[in-house]
């Protein structure tokens, strides 16, 4: 753990400087945008699929050289294949009928879009309190419970080189994205 | 400085940038990118401002105090870079109804803001039932080979996708 984590302000300045960062790419990408949300939920443009992708293989690369060293350390989510799948679909239900997702909303603001900051943001945080008042009852019916994936990521299974299997997993995600420059999409 | 004038990049560009500033926060800060706890933050510092206790006693929201902290500064610092993003492009535009919904359902404001709401108060239920969004499963979670986090990426588009196609069939 090294020192500077612990450092609040300087955390918090980091926070916004790798935001603002973030929210000029999400813009170029074209992602602060409904249509081009709503075209790649309608099959009709990848844009959105295809920086997710890319953004994944190379953090995972990362990852798989850094981890090794002992210089990332890993935050996987809690959680349960159950809660992925129900919580899931109803965030895409959401997202299809919002045309942004909690990241592109604020890009989306940043973008000139007023559906997004008084119609969108308003509604993620409602959502977000109305969970919040429902959690304790989802839990006590054992509708919400964590399993035995929650808090797990495969890099801490890996024997030897990350690279092994990340680099073929790689290829793969890598051949997905070919097919589709192919297909024209 | 041509480049950050142009209105788009190419999605590689832009998502090889972001695995980049994705490794950089966890190295920097500690933390992978996220947007969607933010809205809960948000959520808890509003309410605790008219029921205190309330939230004091909630169980969910005791699992993390509210308050301004990395994640919120995140949030707040994409709405400023897609800010200067847009303006450098000349890209940004004031915006009501986005074209795509203008032209199968209707040009008024009032519907539009309604089905926002909506879909974002069902989107917020959403993510915190899966325990993050596109972000923090699809892009951080993923990347760290969560089973989890593939699990929900994969749900949050089968449900977009069916929901879609359904919306834009009507």
């Amino acid at each position: 753990m090294e020192k500077h984590y612990d450092n609040k302000r300087l955390q918090l300045f980091l926070g916004l400087l790798i935001g603002i960062v973030f929210g000029f790419l999400l813009q170029k990408g074209g992602v602060t945008k409904y249509d081009v949300i709503l075209a790649q939920l309608r099959l009709m443009d990848f844009t959105v699929l295809k920086i997710m992708l890319t953004a994944v293989i190379v953090t995972m690369l990362g990852i798989s050289y850094w981890y090794p060293k002992g210089k990332i350390q890993l935050h996987p989510k809690p959680g349960s294949i159950k809660n992925s799948m129900i919580g899931g679909l109803i965030f895409g239900v959401g997202f299809a009928i919002l045309g942004y997702c909690p990241g592109t909303i604020a890009g989306a603001v940043g973008n000139g879009y007023i559906d997004g900051l008084i119609g969108g943001m308003l509604g993620i945080i409602i959502g977000s309190g109305i969970f919040a008042s429902m959690y304790s009852t989802l839990k006590r019916k054992k509708i919400i419970e964590d399993d035995h994936f929650s808090e797990v990521s495969l890099f801490q299974r890996m024997k030897g080189s990350p690279f092994k299997y990340t680099l073929p997993f790689a290829a793969v995600l890598i051949g997905i994205m070919a097919i589709l420059e192919v297909a024209g999409l | 400085m041509g480049i950050f004038t142009e209105t788009q990049w190419s999605p590689y560009v832009v998502g090889a940038l972001i695995g980049l500033l994705n490794i950089i926060a966890l190295r920097i800060s500690n933390k992978p990118l996220a947007a969607s706890t933010t809205y809960l933050n948000v959520s808890g510092m509003i309410r605790k401002i008219f029921q205190r206790e309330k939230v004091q006693r909630n169980e969910y929201y005791s699992q993390k105090t509210p308050q301004v902290d990395w994640g919120v500064m995140l949030v707040g610092g994409i709405i400023i870079g897609s800010f200067l993003s847009a303006t450098l492009s000349g890209d940004f535009q004031i915006t009501l109804v986005p074209e795509m919904w203008a032209s199968n359902f209707s040009s008024d404001f009032f519907p539009r803001f309604i089905t926002a709401l909506i879909g974002g108060i069902i989107l917020g239920i959403g993510a915190r039932w899966a325990g993050g969004c596109t972000s923090g499963h699809g892009i951080s979670g993923a990347s760290q080979l969560s089973i989890v986090s593939w699990m929900a990426a994969t749900a949050f588009f089968i449900g977009g996708i069916v929901t879609a196609l359904i919306k834009y069939s009507l």
